[in-house]
């Protein structure tokens, strides 16, 4: 038996008594009409076969404590969310995820992008790029500009963000393993436009702890990874106040297979590792604390994921007041950005996705999230065209501004059935912290391969049920029909060429002494103790390339291998 | 006498860590009974063809959702090719536009399995090659 069935068990739906009201109803009104008209299932699960009661009544929340589990938007425990107001004031940040091609490419996509009412920006790199690799490395052949935006210099930065003002337009950026060294050429972007550092504000993802347990996109092993993640945390702190350092992500967890619960249970606990690394940095937890933000996944199950955002605050509020003693209210509020899940998006019949797709960011708006991404139908297929990616922002819009879920704060508070569901995620989520803690912490329990087993099972569990139709997808095992392949965004070699024809340029035309001498004193930083924030923006600054300074610390640290578990 | 199992090598070629469908096809091939060796993540087309050579496969699975295909499958095709090795069945699955699927087919890949495909529909498919 797996543990996540184990968990459940010990956890799951809170034993209940109803009311005497509520088994008069069983008698006198349930039980004749099931006799009649029985039930279209025997049990009923979540999208991540969590199993649902027919009904929920104050039985369920008998433990449960309104002014302490509820409390007030704004106010701990943030279950409401965590500002009095919420969308009443300001409405989440539309921030769609986009990149391809050359920087020329997206820096169009981006103002494209500003131009029809997105509010923020958010870059997706390509694969060399997340892997620490110039674009003319022998690994990136074929890969180039197909995932995202190749940047291999501070040179593609400078084009990427060309006539966009970072000061003004905050901006997200999805790397991880090389995250430092794509922050520190974004911070020097900013210093040429003039940005003050410590007024430009975005988001740096740099949770490696997720690479290693779900996306895979690592270099270099935990410890100095870890290192790395503290430095940023450590350089942010002091120089670029308003920048989230890092943004600890359950989306990748998710998309990787795992449950609601598994997901928010691996983000927290990360949090939690990052908040124990920084801890035993030095860094008082009050002054980093308040630079961390989440990210999660919003599925198909819509009840499911509200419950799961709703949980996330809490556990975050307990885990940063009571176990880590922040005493300053930013480090107990958990701010997340949300994204649709890619993973439920079919290629078969692609319009359906749209409908998907609102659903879920109608949960992520529910739940209160501060940002969001909305996919693009096509994404089954590829990177979104500008047709798909325009509908799906226009989607965000159409919640924001024409269904009235934004007029009042946390509309579902309250609700019998989503308090109970709240109460027991966050249950759940707890016994894996303990789990985990009892491991001797994330890294441990990476090393142990303990949550990648937990996702390979959660995920092979729930593609059995698929194939065997006990969960219908519209379109793929139910309501199928005959279809024609749609149009998309094709990345042809040409990008990967004039990647290698700019790189050459950049090789000949910078100081190769200047380059060694600021790559060289990485290299021996690395080998030190010291932070290595300003010594990776040394090198960028006279334009050493995303895979020689990569290469560097790999040349100190070595790189990662995992265990890959079946 | 016990009927010989089919060996089966999945790969994750190429730079992307999405292994989620690579473990889950793993699985479901071994619980089919299959001699299933999953080689682990960023495998160039060298590192494939002397890991099918070197574990006498029937069938390599390739999982591939980069857009990388049509760099990396024509690499492997010739490298097998090379050893000899025209007797192993080569399938992919990931996402693979449709536009690229005859070109893929040309170059010698026996199936491709788009989003959406059933665990049987890949084991039936495999066997079916074994037996004819």
């Amino acid at each position: 038996m797996s543990d996540s069935s184990d968990i459940r068990k010990k956890t799951g739906p809170i034993p209940r008594k109803p009311t005497a009201a509520e088994q008069e109803w069983e008698r006198n009104t349930l039980v004749p009409s099931l006799g009649k008209s029985p039930e279209r299932q025997k049990e009923f699960t979540t999208t991540s076969s969590y199993p649902i009661r027919r009904l929920y009544t104050d039985a369920d929340l008998t433990e449960w404590d309104a002014a302490r589990d509820l409390s007030f938007p704004g106010e701990v425990p943030y279950t409401r969310g965590i500002h009095p107001t919420m969308y009443r004031t300001r409405l989440w940040t539309m921030r769609q995820f986009a990149g391809f091609g050359t920087a020329e490419d997206t820096n169009q996509r981006f103002r494209y992008l500003l131009a029809h009412g997105q509010t923020g920006l958010s870059t997706a790199f390509d694969l060399p790029t997340l892997m620490g690799y110039d674009s003319d490395h022998p690994l990136s052949e074929g890969e180039v500009g197909k995932c995202g935006v190749a940047i291999s210099s501070l040179a593609d930065m400078e084009v990427l963000f060309d006539q966009i003002p970072l000061a003004d337009v905050t901006t997200s950026m999805t790397i991880n393993s090389p995250a430092a060294v794509i922050w520190a050429m974004y911070l020097a972007v900013a210093e040429k436009q003039g940005a003050d550092w410590k007024k430009i504000s975005g988001t740096l993802q740099n949770d490696i702890l997720k690479e290693y347990i779900a996306q895979k996109e690592y270099i270099y092993p935990p410890e100095p990874s870890m290192r790395l993640v503290i430095d940023t945390f450590e350089f942010g702190m002091k120089h670029t106040p308003k920048f989230n350092v890092i943004s600890i992500s359950g989306y990748h967890i998710r998309e990787a297979g795992s449950t609601a619960i598994q997901e928010l249970a691996f983000t927290l606990r990360d949090g939690m590792e990052y908040v124990e690394w920084a801890l035993k940095r030095g860094l008082p937890v009050d002054e980093f604390a308040p630079q961390l933000s989440f990210f999660f996944n919003a599925h198909n199950d819509f009840f499911e994921e509200i419950a799961k955002y709703r949980a996330a605050r809490r556990i975050w509020y307990k885990a940063m007041a009571e176990r880590y003693k922040a005493a300053n209210p930013r480090s107990w509020a958990l701010r997340f950005h949300t994204q649709t899940a890619g993973c439920s998006l079919t290629a078969q019949q692609p319009t359906n996705n749209v409908v998907r797709t609102a659903i879920q960011a109608l949960a992520g708006v529910l739940g209160g999230t501060q940002s969001l991404h909305t996919n693009s139908l096509d994404e089954a297929w590829a990177l979104p065209t500008e047709f798909a990616a325009t509908v799906a922002l226009r989607t965000q819009q159409i919640i924001a501004h024409e269904t009235g879920v934004t007029n009042t704060v946390d509309p579902l508070g309250g609700s019998y059935f989503v308090e109970a569901l709240t109460n027991e995620v966050e249950q759940a989520a707890w016994e894996y912290v303990r789990r985990i803690d009892a491991m001797g912490g994330m890294v441990a329990a990476i090393e142990k391969s303990y949550p990648q087993r937990e996702i390979a099972e959660a995920s092979y569990k729930y593609q059995m049920a698929v194939d065997k139709k006990e969960k219908i997808i519209v379109g793929v095992n139910e309501y199928v029909t005959p279809e024609k392949p749609i149009e998309i965004l094709q990345i042809d070699e040409t990008v990967a060429e004039r990647q290698r024809t700019r790189l050459a340029k950049l090789r000949g035309e910078r100081s190769a002494a200047e380059v060694e001498r600021r790559l060289n004193a990485l290299r021996k930083a690395a080998g030190g103790g010291e932070n290595l924030m300003p010594y990776i923006y040394d090198a960028v600054k006279v334009y050493a390339t995303l895979g020689e300074v990569c290469e560097a610390m790999r040349a100190v640290f070595g790189a990662y291998e995992e265990v890959a578990v079946t | 006498m016990v009927e010989k199992k089919i060996r089966v090598l999945i790969a994750k070629p190429g730079l992307d860590g999405h292994d989620r469908g690579a473990k889950v096809i793993a699985r479901a091939l071994r619980d089919a009974g299959m001699e299933v060796i999953y080689t682990g993540l960023r495998q160039t087309p060298e590192m494939i063809a002397s890991a099918a050579a070197q574990e006498d496969v029937d069938v390599i699975g390739l999982s591939i959702l980069s857009g990388a295909h049509n760099t990396l499958c024509p690499q492997l095709m010739k490298l097998l090719r090379e050893k000899g090795m025209e007797d192993v069945t080569v399938l992919v699955g990931g996402i693979i536009p449709e536009a690229d699927v005859a070109a893929l087919k040309q170059a010698g890949i026996a199936g491709i399995f788009l989003p959406g495909t059933s665990t049987q529909e890949i084991v039936e498919f495999i066997q079916g090659r074994a037996s004819a």
